[in-house]
């Protein structure tokens, strides 16, 4: 086994394990703190991929901010009460129930009868397009126009934020 | 390496123009006490630079940043008419807003934020940007909408738009997605040389379907109307008097221009689906605008009724509908405004003198402001010499340019069901006796715009080429 295999099959383990220990938690912060170790062992593999920049985003985004909303939404809600949350389930549970087998029918369609050809090689260029350095340098030439414009949208947003958070009520 | 030339600065001028003001201005809100005075006029300043900046790209014919805007012509067409939507709307609402004792700067900062996203909605050449555009523009508009934070209609207004908005926008964007996956290219200018191959993947059309229900939210065509008549009813009326008129403008204008890469093929399935969202949109807009009580209300299912006329220039995809649809959205912004800054006017604190009877009397108590919003009226209706009639009899005849006959006729008809709404504000003016004999005021700044939009469209109802000459050179 090579050290790159290696390096894979530890972080897939942990990814699994962290998943399903996910799902097996009684309480739910334990189970949103699974999530965020799932979040990075998966970054972890799209740093074996070479898309170090996806890695970088989804560990940000995702364990940083996400997570942080998750566990408020969960202290906020006071989710204490098993039984209740049951009841609401019936039907959508076997709605989730079908959508999952149906994502496992795909997924070894995929990887199981498919010819694997065209999936074993990963093309340089396309590999290095996830590079840090690769979507750097577009955006600041040929994505330079939408990049600089989005900080308006943000400014936008936290104008907003404020004015309609802080402002003095007038009676 | 070089990141950008003058060229692309020139042509993104309007843009900047308005970034840059609308950072001093809020710069002047944050440091000054009580400058929500001073913040209208650095805005208004800002707008007069941007409509110069406008007008001076206008002969240019190109495009900036690398494919990402469009400069002249067409954006500088649209521009110009953004930017006199929001300098009016801001003149409607100063007045408004120190009466209901809530003038603050950020009304203005935001204002010109939303105006930046429409000029960008008539510049896109790119999917990005007219996506980045939208959201510019619809979350300012979300904030106006609340910006009344002590009354719960406004509350309710800016939490439905939000949401039902945010909405729209995933459909939007997932539709972008499968676009870029099915061509490779998000630039609008690439697409189009690519046709007609890309229309033998379903995922392409699915692609366009999702970007037009985005758009239909946005300008408000059935079935995608639901948030409207609340919202425009919640929202300050200076707010509704800016988003039905600016907001419908800048979508239709991104609409068109988006829409022109598939329709180039003169699709017969796409034609027949923009038909029917037209036909949809003009009788339920019109059938409902029937049994309203409140003015801002009726407004907004006329609005919906209207964005059913302009569907219809999309749908008959003949340079006669596309110059129809720019005519008729600068005749009906001029309208509205005029519209909505009388009842801005009319209206008593929280929300009231908003219904069809507090305007009984109006002809003998204010005899201008009576003739002013029937002239308004029946500018909507579609009645000679106002601009309306224009712009619906261009669109009428590009559907039956198009063998689209039917839809003209069906046009035709539920603008007949519309007549009574419009006309029954003129019956209470002129022929019944006033019940309310408070007195009205009228502050100097919103009736004087009030009277600058009657005598537009007069003008372009009685000189339309003034406009056409324009539109030449652009279509």
């Amino acid at each position: 086994m090579t050290f790159e295999q290696g390096v894979f099959y530890s972080l897939a383990g942990v990814t699994v394990f962290s998943a399903v220990m996910m799902l097996l938690q009684r309480n739910p912060v334990n189970s949103a703190l699974f999530l965020i170790l799932n979040f990075f062992c998966l970054g972890g593999l799209y740093l074996t991929l070479n898309a170090q920049f996806i890695a970088l985003v989804h560990i940000l985004v995702y364990a940083g901010a996400i997570m942080v909303l998750f566990l408020f939404v969960i202290m906020l809600l006071n989710l204490g009460d098993d039984k209740r949350l049951t009841e609401h389930l019936g039907m959508r549970m076997y709605l989730g129930i079908a959508f999952s087998v149906g994502l496992l029918v795909e997924l070894l369609y995929m990887f199981g009868f498919n010819t694997p050809s065209s999936y074993t090689q990963l093309s340089p260029a396309s590999a290095e397009m996830g590079t840090v350095e690769f979507i750097g340098k577009v955006l600041f030439t040929k994505f330079l126009f939408p990049f600089e414009i989005t900080s308006f949208l943000l400014l936008v947003a936290i104008i907003g934020a404020v004015l309609l958070a802080k402002k003095k009520i007038v009676q | 390496m070089e990141f950008f030339s003058p060229t692309d600065l020139l042509g993104s001028s309007p843009i900047l123009a308005l970034g840059l003001f609308s950072l001093i201005a809020l710069l002047v809100n944050a440091f000054l006490k009580n400058s929500a005075g001073m913040v209208f006029y650095v805005s208004a300043v800002g707008i007069f630079v941007a409509i110069g900046c406008s007008i001076y790209t206008f002969p240019m014919n190109a495009t900036a940043f690398s494919d990402m805007l469009l400069v002249g012509g067409y954006a500088s067409f649209f521009s110009v008419l953004f930017l006199v939507i929001a300098l009016f709307s801001m003149f409607i609402a100063k007045p408004y807003l120190e009466r209901e004792q809530y003038h603050y700067g950020e009304y203005y900062v935001l204002i010109l934020l939303a105006t930046i996203g429409m000029v960008m909605l008539a510049s896109s050449a790119d999917l990005i940007t007219a996506f980045l555009g939208i959201e510019m523009m619809s979350v300012s508009f979300y904030v106006l909408a609340g910006y009344f934070r002590g009354k719960l209609s406004s509350n309710e207004s800016a939490l439905k738009y939000f949401l039902l908005g945010a909405f729209a926008t995933g459909f939007l964007l997932y539709g972008i997605a499968l676009i870029y996956g099915t061509t490779g290219t998000t630039n609008l200018l690439r697409i189009v040389t690519m046709y007609p191959q890309p229309f033998n993947d379903p995922l392409h059309i699915i692609g366009w379907g999702l970007i037009l229900i985005g758009f239909g939210f946005k300008v408000a065509a059935v079935p995608f109307h639901m948030w409207v008549p609340d919202v425009y009813e919640g929202a300050p009326t200076p707010v509704t008097a800016f988003m039905s008129t600016g907001g419908k403008a800048a979508a239709f204008s991104v609409f068109l221009m988006t829409f022109s890469v598939p329709m180039s093929m003169r699709d017969e399935r796409l034609m027949t689906v923009l038909a029917v969202l037209a036909a949809a949109s003009m009788l339920l807009g019109n059938w409902f605008g029937l049994s309203q009580t409140n003015l801002k209300r009726m407004l907004a299912y006329s609005s919906i009724a209207h964005a059913g006329y302009m569907i219809i220039g999309i749908a008959s995809a003949t340079p006669m509908g596309q110059q129809g649809i720019a005519f008729y959205l600068v005749s009906y912004a001029l309208t509205n405004l005029g519209a909505f800054g009388i009842i801005a006017m009319m209206e008593k604190e929280n929300g009231g003198n908003l219904n069809y009877e507090d305007y009984a009397g109006l002809g003998k108590r204010k005899p201008a402001l009576a003739a002013l919003l029937a002239m308004f009226m029946f500018s909507l209706t579609g009645i000679p010499p106002f601009a309306g009639f224009i712009g619906k009899y261009y669109l009428f005849a590009s559907a039956v340019q198009s063998h689209m006959t039917w839809l003209a006729i069906f046009g035709v008809i539920t603008s007949l069901f519309s007549t009574y709404y419009y006309l029954r504000i003129i019956v209470y003016m002129y022929f019944k006796e006033a019940t309310n004999h408070e007195e009205i005021k009228l502050p100097g700044l919103t009736f004087a715009t009030v009277i600058l939009c009657g005598a537009g469209i007069v003008l372009f109802g009685i000189v339309p080429s003034l406009i056409f000459d324009l539109m030449k050179s652009i279509f």
